[in-house]
């Protein structure tokens, strides 16, 4: 991980090119992370390839329910090279849940995103084919949001078979 | 990309009647269905192949027959109880769900693992990479048509289940691997059995190297079939056997060790061309290398307890509820309840024996996680897939999906 | 039915000599009198038309071979060299429904799996059956929630096999126990157990050429 001084120096480059860029820079557990406004994503992804992170791990969703902005999309980039890694983090709100897509650039975001998509209902502008992927095409909700009920069913015993609709029915 | 037409895979997936469909543009290509039931897919995946003639142009995969919720289940259990829930993710490296899924949850907590543990797990999770390989060479063989290898590989598959109900009591998902450390200790005589299993494994994957390595229809079968360079699979963050077989010696045990992977000297097999031979035989050789760690961890397994001896976070033994009030308090609040984790977020990285598999862990200070995510090796290379079956013959393509090795557990969670 | 074995004689060469001509006998029309009761006695067995077909589909039950999660690889250690079920006659997986006699739901049925199962359930002939192994095909297993589904909601499912993974012996408890169900009981199908009369299979008078028209009318089946 690049320690806390190396943190604060890619945040401060980040932050010459572009005012806003950085919201944030969490240092927890020897892991670095960096908080981004949306609009700023692909372009931190590039400069942070620049500087060796060429390797992008993980593209997940979080929901920081009751916080706002309530969803999160973290990319999780990995330097091979001097075996580094570092987080960048960014925060939509649900009625406005759109980040740009960093799938032109970087392949293997393409089925991550669009399970960020179906699980918390992030839209990624410029995805070339945004759809479910894990839930049925036509289903309705987003399952991993954190107020989306549980689900699931009174498991079937003799003494409620009366009661529970049966199949053949 | 260009010889394959803007072709509405959207209505081909939905449609149901899948008799017979041609495209808009070409007569030459037919796509077909390989339905989430095919003799020869690895657990439930569906394929949309459009074929010309005999050779692969494109295939769309499409995933999620077996979605389960695992991650949206984990948050509704205390830290302890999820263990066994993420455990059945990847299917085929239960002790890689739960060593990871501690381990986030240890470096949220800051908590340290006592040497015994770490070695226990050491131990553990490499007779599950064995096993994994194994089942993976069993199948893939199946597929190529040696259907002797399926017996062999289950046949020594059974020994090492034997082993973790030696140590476990359950074959498969055995939630072992415990917050701080393991479950208990390791009885009698398991070191004595491993030992005798790791002095006859290496013997049984020379025997299936010759029966594998100078068989001319698997030669012809997989080399030079399928080869993708290093720089098209680190683009679609491929990881694990894929990797190294394209020659990028890249392996998490040794960049990062973790769990005191660095007190083991092994060899990392690493590919040249990255065709499905290489695939096959990084894999083999890793087989021999796991041994020569687990011969490595019981020569040094030291003493000393196998859980951390923090009462917050692990069962005081149960000997002291009798004598100490407070052992009493702790074991009630942690079955109850369970421990609190502060506020924090954290993704650990392993490597599991098809990639990357990193657990990110947001802790919000209650006794149940806010939210589990599992980076799946599997579900990540299996983007992988479209540009290696590019212009392969479908006995290729058939054989290349058994050399990605997905786990649809892992693909779908 | 019972098959009880019994050795013929004392078994020397010359005695099955004997049993060979008086057979041979018989065969002519040669043998009359006591003799010939003797005979029937000894090698003839008699039985019922429906209890032989049970004895054969109880004793040669063809699994499709189908595997959803864990409990998949389990069930591949089954047909593995150490437990073995092809000695039970679940000797020939076979890949399309058609040919198959039982379904293992072996692991965790997903919303958007379900249908697929049932479409597969459709298409195997009758005698079938269902086993559902494990806990979450039986009953959502350790995933209680939004995108599971147990195997009773849509399938009649005939063994449920509780474990997760089962253990080999548990599992085959089940197959055992489906096969003393076939022997035994043909009437104690789901059919009584769901109410399901009248959904038998009758193939009275089809047009061969109706079947299997894309497009055209649906096949056989209920």
């Amino acid at each position: 991980m690049p320690d806390a001084t190396g943190l604060e120096l890619i945040a401060q480059e980040l932050r010459e090119a572009d005012e806003s860029a950085v919201l944030d820079t969490v240092f927890f557990r020897d892991q670095a992370a960096l908080v981004v406004p949306a609009t700023a994503v692909p372009a931190t992804l590039e400069h942070l390839r620049g500087k060796g992170y060429s390797f992008l791990a993980s593209v997940h969703g979080v929901d920081y329910f009751p916080e706002e902005p309530r969803l999160g999309v973290h990319y999780e980039l990995l330097d091979m090279h001097e075996v580094d890694r570092i987080c960048v983090r960014t925060r939509v709100p649900t009625d406005d849940p759109h980040v740009p897509s960093v799938t032109p650039d970087w392949p293997t975001a393409d089925h991550q995103e669009r399970e960020v998509y179906d699980m918390f209902g992030v839209v990624f502008d410029g995805h070339y084919d945004l759809r479910r992927i894990l839930m049925p095409e036509d289903y309705e909700g987003f399952p991993q949001r954190r107020d989306f009920p549980l689900g699931g069913e009174p498991v079937l015993f003799t003494h409620n078979e009366r009661t529970t609709p049966e199949w053949w029915e | 990309m260009s010889l394959t037409p803007d072709i509405p895979y959207r209505e081909m997936e939905e449609s149901v009647e899948v008799s017979h469909i041609t495209h808009p543009e070409s007569d030459e290509l037919l796509t077909i269905n390989f339905g989430p039931h095919h003799p020869a897919t690895h657990g439930v995946l569906r394929l949309m192949v459009t074929l010309e003639a005999e050779v692969v142009r494109d295939v769309r995969p499409i995933i999620g027959y077996l979605h389960t919720g695992i991650e949206k289940t984990a948050e509704d259990k205390a830290y302890w109880k999820a263990i066994p829930v993420v455990e059945r993710m990847d299917y085929l490296a239960y002790y890689f769900n739960a060593m990871a899924f501690c381990g986030a949850v240890e470096t949220i907590l800051d908590l340290e693992v006592p040497p015994r543990a770490q070695y226990l797990r050491v131990i553990h999770m490499e007779l599950n990479r064995i096993m994994s390989h194994l089942v993976w060479l069993g199948t893939t063989a199946l597929d190529l048509g040696a259907i002797s290898m399926f017996w062999y590989c289950f046949r020594d598959r059974e020994q090492i289940l034997d082993l973790f109900e030696m140590s476990s009591g359950q074959r498969m998902h055995t939630r072992y691997f415990q917050v701080g450390g393991v479950f208990e200790d390791i009885p009698q005589g398991w070191e004595h059995k491993v030992r005798a299993f790791t002095q006859v494994m290496p013997e049984r994957v020379d025997q299936f190297l010759a029966i594998l390595m100078k068989n001319q229809i698997v030669l012809e079968r997989l080399r030079g079939v399928a080869p993708l360079d290093a720089e098209t699979l680190l683009a679609h963050g491929t990881t694990g056997p894929l990797l190294r077989a394209a020659g990028k010696p890249w392996d998490l045990r040794k960049a990062t060790p973790y769990s005191s992977y660095e007190h083991f000297d092994f060899r990392i097999p690493v590919g040249t061309v990255g065709d499905n031979w290489d695939r096959m035989m990084v894999r083999i050789l890793e087989i021999k290398e796991c041994c020569r760690i687990i011969d490595q961890a019981l020569d040094g397994l030291p003493e000393g307890p196998y859980i951390t001896s923090d009462r917050k976070y692990a069962l005081p033994p149960r000997h002291e509820l009798a004598t100490s009030m407070e052992a009493l308090i702790h074991h009630f609040k942690l079955v109850t309840e369970g421990f609190r984790v502060p506020p924090g977020e954290v993704y650990y990285p392993l490597e599991s024996p098809r990639g990357e598999l990193g657990c990110y862990v947001l802790a919000d200070g209650s006794s149940k996680p806010a939210r589990v995510h599992m980076r799946d090796p599997s579900f990540v290379n299996l983007q992988v897939f479209r540009p290696m079956v590019r212009d392969l013959y479908i006995a290729d393509f058939i054989a290349t999906l058994g050399m990605l090795d997905p786990v649809l557990g892992g693909v779908d969670r | 039915m019972e098959v009880t074995r019994q050795q013929l004689g004392a078994g020397g060469k010359a005695e099955f000599r004997a049993r060979q001509l008086r057979a041979r006998d018989m065969l002519r029309g040669d043998l009359e009198g006591p003799e010939l009761e003797r005979h029937v006695e000894q090698s003839v067995l008699t039985t019922t038309f429906e209890k032989a077909g049970r004895w054969a589909v109880g004793n040669a039950n063809f699994p499709l071979s189908f595997g959803l999660a864990c409990c998949a690889i389990e069930w591949m250690s089954h047909i593995g060299p150490r437990i073995d079920i092809a000695r039970f006659g679940f000797e020939a997986a076979r890949a399309t429904p058609r040919q198959a006699d039982t379904i293992m739901l072996s692991g965790r049925i997903s919303i958007k799996m379900a249908p697929v199962i049932r479409r597969i359930y459709e298409q195997m002939l009758e005698p079938r059956y269902v086993i559902a192994m494990g806990a979450c095909s039986s009953s959502m297993g350790v995933f209680n929630n939004y995108a599971i589904v147990p195997g009773d909601k849509f399938l009649p499912v005939d063994i449920h096999v509780p474990g997760c993974p089962p253990r080999p012996e548990s599992l085959v408890h089940g197959i055992l126990k489906l096969r003393a169900a076939i022997l035994s009981q043909p009437d104690e199908g789901w059919r009584t157990r769901y109410g399901g009369r009248g959904t038998e299979e009758v193939v009275g008078d089809i047009d061969v050429h109706d079947i299997n028209v894309p497009g055209g009318e649906t096949g056989p089946g209920a």
